[in-house]
């Protein structure tokens, strides 16, 4: 569709004006302009709730930032990687990345497997499709502070998990064991962001080729052979997906640990980022030490995006 | 309860394997009705473990007397009582809760859907300059986790602006959704280019077009969308958190939250009335996803990933 073929546009500003402007103005900036004026609300809001916030926060990190009362004059100096360091020399710091580590660990292959067969299950069934489908969302839909209310019921030392456990149960339990607080968070966000993924499996089956399986099948493909071969090479796009929307899950991990685990215990063993982020710059009143923590958060989230795209990601 | 489906993935390959073997037998059928039975087993197993613990939370929401034993997980009628919901609505109000909630909710829905058609329909339908940039733009902000701009956020927007304890701060961090812009340009670049040629050949001009031709067309994407990004802010808890200390102007899951971490102890029965609170926050997001489940596709959002 080229500018010749189509009749102007009828703007409605544009009633007197003359046709040399109109036409240069459409050179500078396109055929409709009127789409910068629809877009116009989304991007003052991406710039206000997003690119300006960015901006900030790194300025902040480079500061000595503190909490003055409104219109207070204040001098905040420019301190360096000063706040870098001192989050660097935390070890409370190290902790949360090493938890949101084992969290991811946990988190991603149960994520990728279970999400990929219970997909690939639901598309195969003819018969209660529906009830499926609805049972593995319903938790996907539910508030986190809802069912961390049961979970804290079920997994509590005198909790229905231990009962059925019996000798088995851990002790001190699940919540409140430094070794199995992370792990049984990460199992909590598993569970109830499946749905998400299970979605995003389904569509990507719909796009995988009917062709490639009947050819794996004249070839004598069996049925674990064309999942292999054909399904997981399929929904390749799909699978970057999980991995970036589970690393990001994992870098935004704050309610959770805050409520189940009582705000990160036992002794920091299930503390995220965003929790000491929270816990740094909103109760001790340290935005500038936050920042610098969300900002280290940001570059290695675009990392390991970075990486995830490279290996992937990348279209053949 | 995640684990009791580990051995789900091996019984997969198992029936799987078994159905190649048996393939070159002489029977095929059976083994085909075999394999199915297997399957359904599977995914029951499945559903079994994503609805308990909802249906745990209201038995236990029930019970005058907690029992965590195996036994309590089915109640006896003696023991069933709605003192809980009574016990935790004295110490939190929950009708204020939720009509705060929806408050929240439906000014973060109004933004997405106004503002998300105008961009999407802009994205979509027409050519301007810096479009790319811009679409590019809204595939970005959705890898930046949000939780990151906390900090500088809450400066913003409780300092700097004074909208702590508002409903306009707790919504302006979400009052437009990238996800939404996004359904709705794919949406229109699925409909035919013919829809708006022949709008403007008949003199209508963009308002008119989008208007008349584009809104009516998009009412399914609207469903989508709402059902997609309901959740977000009616569930949210950490920027509500951070920006409401009045407790008259909390969402219901900041002051479920604040019960459950601080003032639960001290009822007589702290399980029974959290587990009351929960089902009385989860019950209009799951009635409203049984309603409209059958929007609940992402096929638009994966499309939109790929291209």
């Amino acid at each position: 569709m080229t500018a010749v073929s189509t009749p102007p546009p009828r703007v409605a500003t544009s009633d007197g004006a003359d046709a040399a402007p109109q036409r240069r103005r459409r050179r500078w900036l396109g055929e409709n302009p009127l789409g910068l004026v629809f877009s116009a609300p989304y991007l003052v809001f991406v710039l206000v709730v997003f690119a300006y916030p960015i901006v900030f926060a790194v300025w902040m990190s480079f500061q000595d930032y503190f909490f003055a009362a409104p219109g207070a004059v204040v001098d905040r100096p420019f301190v360096g990687f000063a706040n870098y360091v001192a989050v660097l020399q935390d070890p409370k710091v190290w902790q949360s990345f090493g938890n949101v580590g084992i969290f991811l660990l946990i988190n991603v292959p149960l994520t990728v497997v279970f999400s990929l067969l219970l997909a690939y299950g639901l598309n195969t069934i003819v018969h209660a499709g529906i009830f499926f489908r609805i049972s593995y969302y319903v938790p996907y839909v539910t508030a986190s502070v809802a069912i961390v209310a049961v979970w804290l019921f079920l997994f509590s030392g005198d909790g229905l998990v231990n009962h059925l456990l019996g000798p088995l149960a851990p002790d001190p339990s699940w919540l409140v064991n430094s070794s199995l607080a992370m792990p049984t968070i990460a199992l909590f966000v598993t569970w109830k962001g499946m749905a998400f993924y299970i979605l995003l499996y389904l569509a990507a089956l719909q796009n995988v080729s009917k062709e490639l399986y009947e050819a794996a099948s004249v070839d004598g493909a069996g049925r674990v052979r064309k999942f292999f071969s054909v399904t997981v090479p399929g929904v390749r796009p799909a699978t970057f997906l999980v991995l970036l929307l589970a690393t990001i899950t994992g870098a935004n991990l704050f309610t959770e640990p805050y409520l189940l685990t009582g705000g990160g215990g036992p002794n920091g063993a299930s503390s995220s980022p965003v929790l000491l982020m929270y816990q740094k710059g909103i109760e001790q009143g340290n935005p500038d030490v936050a920042s610098a923590i969300g900002v280290i958060l940001i570059i290695l989230v675009l990392l390991i995006a970075w990486i995830q795209r490279t290996f992937v990601g990348k279209e053949d | 309860m995640s684990h009791p489906d580990l051995p789900v993935n091996t019984d997969t390959v198992a029936m799987v394997t078994e159905r190649r073997h048996s393939r070159r037998t002489h029977n095929p059928n059976e083994a085909g009705r075999g394999r199915k039975v297997l399957l359904y087993v599977v995914l029951a197993l499945g559903a079994f473990t994503f609805l308990f613990p909802f249906y745990y939370m209201v038995v236990g929401s029930l019970q005058a007397k907690v029992d965590p034993s195996v036994a309590g997980a089915f109640p006896e009628p003696g023991n069933i009582t709605m003192d809980n919901y009574v016990a935790i609505n004295e110490r939190i109000n929950l009708l204020q809760g939720l009509v705060n909630s929806g408050i929240f909710t439906g000014g973060v829905l109004i933004g997405t859907v106004v503002f998300g058609v105008l961009a999407g329909y802009a994205l979509a339908i027409l050519h301007w300059r810096g479009r790319g940039v811009v679409f590019a733009l809204a595939l970005l902000v959705q890898v930046v986790p949000f939780q990151l701009l906390m900090i500088p956020l809450y400066v913003m927007i409780a300092r700097d602006f004074g909208l702590a304890d508002t409903y306009g701060g707790m919504i302006l961090p979400f009052f437009i959704n990238s996800t939404a812009v996004i359904i709705f340009r794919q949406y229109f670049l699925q409909l035919p280019k013919e829809l708006w040629e022949a709008a403007r050949i008949d003199g209508a001009g963009e308002l008119r077009v989008l208007w008349s031709v584009a809104l009516p067309l998009v009412r399914p994407a609207v469903l989508t969308t709402i059902i997609l990004t309901f959740i977000g802010p009616w569930n949210e808890f950490l920027w509500p958190f951070l920006i409401t200390k009045e407790a008259a102007l909390q969402p219901l899951a900041v002051s479920l939250a604040n019960f459950i971490s601080n003032i639960a102890a001290s009822t007589s029965n702290p399980f029974g009335a959290m587990m009351a609170g929960a089902v009385v926050l989860s019950i209009p997001a799951i009635v409203l996803f049984l309603f409209f489940q059958r929007y609940f596709v992402s096929t638009d959002l994966g499309s939109s990933v790929k291209g």
